[in-house]
């Protein structure tokens, strides 16, 4: 599915989150399953099956006070664009029913509910592990169902969910603006819920094409390098597995930027 | 009671004998299919899967018969493409196996799946560009072809044998059996080969990536070598326990050591791909993404370098060593030492490329994951241990499984 | 699998998996046709009835 809209220019949705404003408040986790219907369990102590698009790691660069120090990382899909940036996510190369796709329209990864019949191939090819199963039907408690969002249908038992970047806004968007007569949307008519959530305001959203868009301006993707970011502080998770992320992280700290990578003990810090 | 039905020439145990056992093997059969109820109707809660741990027993067990499976195809493909014609005293008993593991397979995939009833979706809406598509559309196919193998020895049961149509039938069967067998090495070789292209194409797993030719990685071709090696250790293994079993020789000693020889040639040079494979891994594609050897054995509970060696020389080069020799394969103790670590070091190996890869970290923060299986999970994996159980009794007991049985022991009448 | 399922494209990738099938399952398909086809002929001329191993 290559078809574009040449009326439209080809955008790549993008996410920027600055871990040295990043509280770990959780605010985004909070936000991101109030706006995506994202079901819960009645405990939910044990995190290895419970669903969260969004999910707060801590991290401590493992030195005793005075010198420790913590670090928190919001993770969201990060709707790679795989070896090339050519749209083969290590996931979507692997769906077998084609129930999750790579629009090069809005450089989104896209998962069809309906399509997955839950073979979890992606779940194991996705090193993020930003991809959930649904082990249980979901269940709302008391008139919990009278809050669900309409614009995001709910999904079954034994398919998988992740982060869309709250593409049901997209498409709101996109609405409003040609019911308005414009064919481009601005950059404040799409956020995702997480950025706005933020009180910290460490989230930005945006497309990474557009020159006047923040999120270019803080990282400054290098489209000769699949959109490795030019700007120094900033990195990628997992930048050397060629996945080719849309989400950045920004850090002035050293540690939490090399955190980000693996790294063979006493390799050059600088990698090229 | 039931003499009509069990081939001329040839003794059988008595009834009750035969049914107390199908009794005893079908009481885990119903544990099994009662834990495949629960999963199919309470869903993939009822397994200790996560999510981080998507692929688990299950897959392992997929992957583990569909290798020792491959005795089938490869024997096949031996007797009718190369022309070794004394295999076909042991070819029907392959069959079986290969049926029995195929059909295992597809049930075992079965429940595995979140949304059994949209299992079709694989063919449908397939995606060519997933292994897991080419694994379905092959084994699917594979198992057509297995069960057209299976059909002419069903056929040659003495009651239906005496149907003009059947027997018929089952002749023409065997006659254009050498086309059904070379689409079934075709098929084979790719669905097995897609098998070990599922954790190869992994790029976003180090410890399962491998690099490789065209679309296909190097795990391609070491799966289908490998469970053409390993396949015929199991299908000698499976012969063996029916002769102690039954307390008499099906296969003549130079059929056996036919297959054990090839078996051994093809595991020693499988062994020979597996150590270059592992050692460019190791010294080329993990560490350009930052992991070394031993991060990838280390910093856990279970997984150590002992499983690398286990896999490779314990269950590699010790029965290639025995296999390959005429000593080794004449000395009973030796020869069932080589089959059984053959089987081992095949299921091992689709182990680490399973639950292994599941296991290691990947993002730098995190850390190893370890599972253990509910028993919902274990129930419904020994559930075709007892299916296979049941139809080879059943199977050795109808139909003319052994052609050598009546030579090789001639009822005094 | 089929050309008029919306996902499917003309590219060398169907083709090729798909080609690679379709002519698996038609030897299958054909084999086993012309089997149980001669078998009813076979029968009705007489063929295999009242034999004896």
């Amino acid at each position: 599915m290559n078809k574009e809209h040449k009326d439209t220019k080809t955008k790549k949705f993008g996410m920027v989150i600055d871990l040295d404003l990043c509280t770990g408040c959780g605010a985004c986790m909070v936000a991101c399953m109030a706006e995506n219907n994202v079901p819960f369990k009645e405990d939910e102590s044990n995190k290895l099956d419970s669903i969260t698009w969004m999910r707060v790691y801590k991290l401590t660069n493992g030195k005793s006070f005075p010198d420790t120090d913590i670090c928190y990382i919001p993770r969201p899909c990060q709707h790679c664009g795989g070896i090339g940036d050519h749209g083969h996510s290590p996931c979507v190369s692997v769906c077998p029913a084609t129930a999750t796709d790579y629009d090069h329209e809005t450089g989104i990864v896209s998962q069809i509910y309906t399509r997955c019949f839950g073979c979890r191939y992606c779940m194991a090819a996705c090193p993020y592990h930003a991809r959930y199963f649904n082990w249980w039907d979901p269940v709302w408690p008391g008139d919990m169902k009278e809050s669900l969002s309409p614009n995001v249908s709910p999904r079954m038992r034994g398919v998988v969910e992740k982060c869309s970047f709250c593409f049901h806004r997209y498409q709101q968007a996109k609405d409003r603006a040609y019911a308005n007569g414009r064919r481009e949307i601005e950059e404040n008519e799409y956020q995702t819920a997480c950025t706005q959530a933020c009180p910290a305001g460490a989230i930005t959203f945006g497309d990474l094409n557009n020159p006047e868009h923040q999120v270019h301006k803080l990282v400054n993707p290098d489209p000769k390098h699949c959109g490795r970011p030019k700007n120094p502080k900033a990195f990628r998770l997992l930048e050397r597995l060629q996945t080719n992320p849309k989400v950045y992280y920004i850090s002035s700290r050293e540690w939490v930027r090399r955190a980000g990578d693996n790294y063979i003990k006493n390799e050059s810090k600088q990698i090229a | 009671m039931d003499s009509a039905l069990i081939p001329e020439g040839v003794k059988r145990c008595p009834l009750w004998k035969f049914a107390l056992g199908i009794i005893i093997v079908g009481v885990v059969l119903l544990w099994g299919v009662y834990a495949m109820f629960l999963c199919w109707f309470k869903g993939l809660n009822q397994t200790n899967m996560n999510d981080a741990y998507g692929f688990a027993i299950w897959i392992w067990a997929d992957l583990a018969v569909i290798a020792l499976g491959g005795g089938a195809f490869f024997t096949g493909f031996l007797r009718y493409i190369v022309g070794k014609d004394e295999l076909k005293n042991i070819i029907n008993c392959t069959i079986v196996i290969g049926f029995i593991c195929y059909s295992s397979a597809l049930l075992i995939l079965a429940i595995d799946i979140g949304q059994p009833l949209r299992g079709w979706f694989i063919f449908w809406h397939a995606n060519v560009h997933s292994m897991l598509t080419e694994v379905a559309f092959c084994l699917s196919c594979y198992f057509a072809v297995l069960t057209i193998e299976y059909l002419p020895l069903i056929l040659e049961n003495r009651q239906t044998d005496k149907i003009p149509f059947f027997h018929n039938l089952s002749h023409n069967l065997h006659e254009v059996m050498a086309v059904f067998a070379a689409t079934g090495a075709f098929l084979s070789f790719f669905h097995q080969g897609s098998l070990g292209g599922v954790a190869g194409v992994l790029f976003g797993r180090p410890f399962a990536f491998r690099e490789g030719v065209l679309i296909w990685p190097w795990t391609f071709f070491l799966f289908t070598w490998s469970a053409a090696a390993y396949g015929p250790c199991f299908s000698l293994l499976v012969t063996r326990i029916i002769e102690k079993i039954t307390k008499k020789q099906l296969v003549k000693q130079n059929v056996i050591e036919l297959l054990a020889k090839i078996s051994g040639w093809m595991i020693a040079t499988y062994i020979v791909a597996k150590i270059i494979d592992t050692w460019y891994w190791a010294a080329v594609t993990a560490p350009s993404n930052g992991f070394t050897l031993l991060d990838f054995y280390s910093g856990n509970a279970l997984y150590g370098i002992w499983i690398l060696v286990l896999e490779i020389v314990i269950c590699g080069i010790v029965p290639a060593c025995i296999l390959i020799t005429e000593k080794g394969r004449k000395n009973k103790l030796a020869f069932t030492t080589a089959i059984i670590l053959g089987v081992v070091g095949v299921s091992l190996n689709r182990w680490v490329m399973v639950l292994q890869v599941m296991a290691v970290p990947v993002l730098p923060f995190e850390s190893w994951n370890l599972y253990y299986p509910s028993w919902q999970e274990v129930a419904t994996t020994v559930l075709p241990v007892a299916y296979g159980i049941i139809l080879i009794m059943i199977s050795y007991r109808y139909l003319p499984i052994f052609p050598q049985e009546k030579e090789l022991n001639p009822i005094e009448s | 699998m089929f050309p008029f399922s919306f996902e499917w494209i003309w590219d060398m990738s169907h083709v090729v998996f798909m080609g690679g099938l379709w002519y698996a399952l038609s030897i299958i398909g054909l084999g086993l046709t012309y089997c149980i086809l001669k078998a009813a002929v076979d029968t009705s001329q007489g063929k295999g009835a009242g034999h004896h191993h």
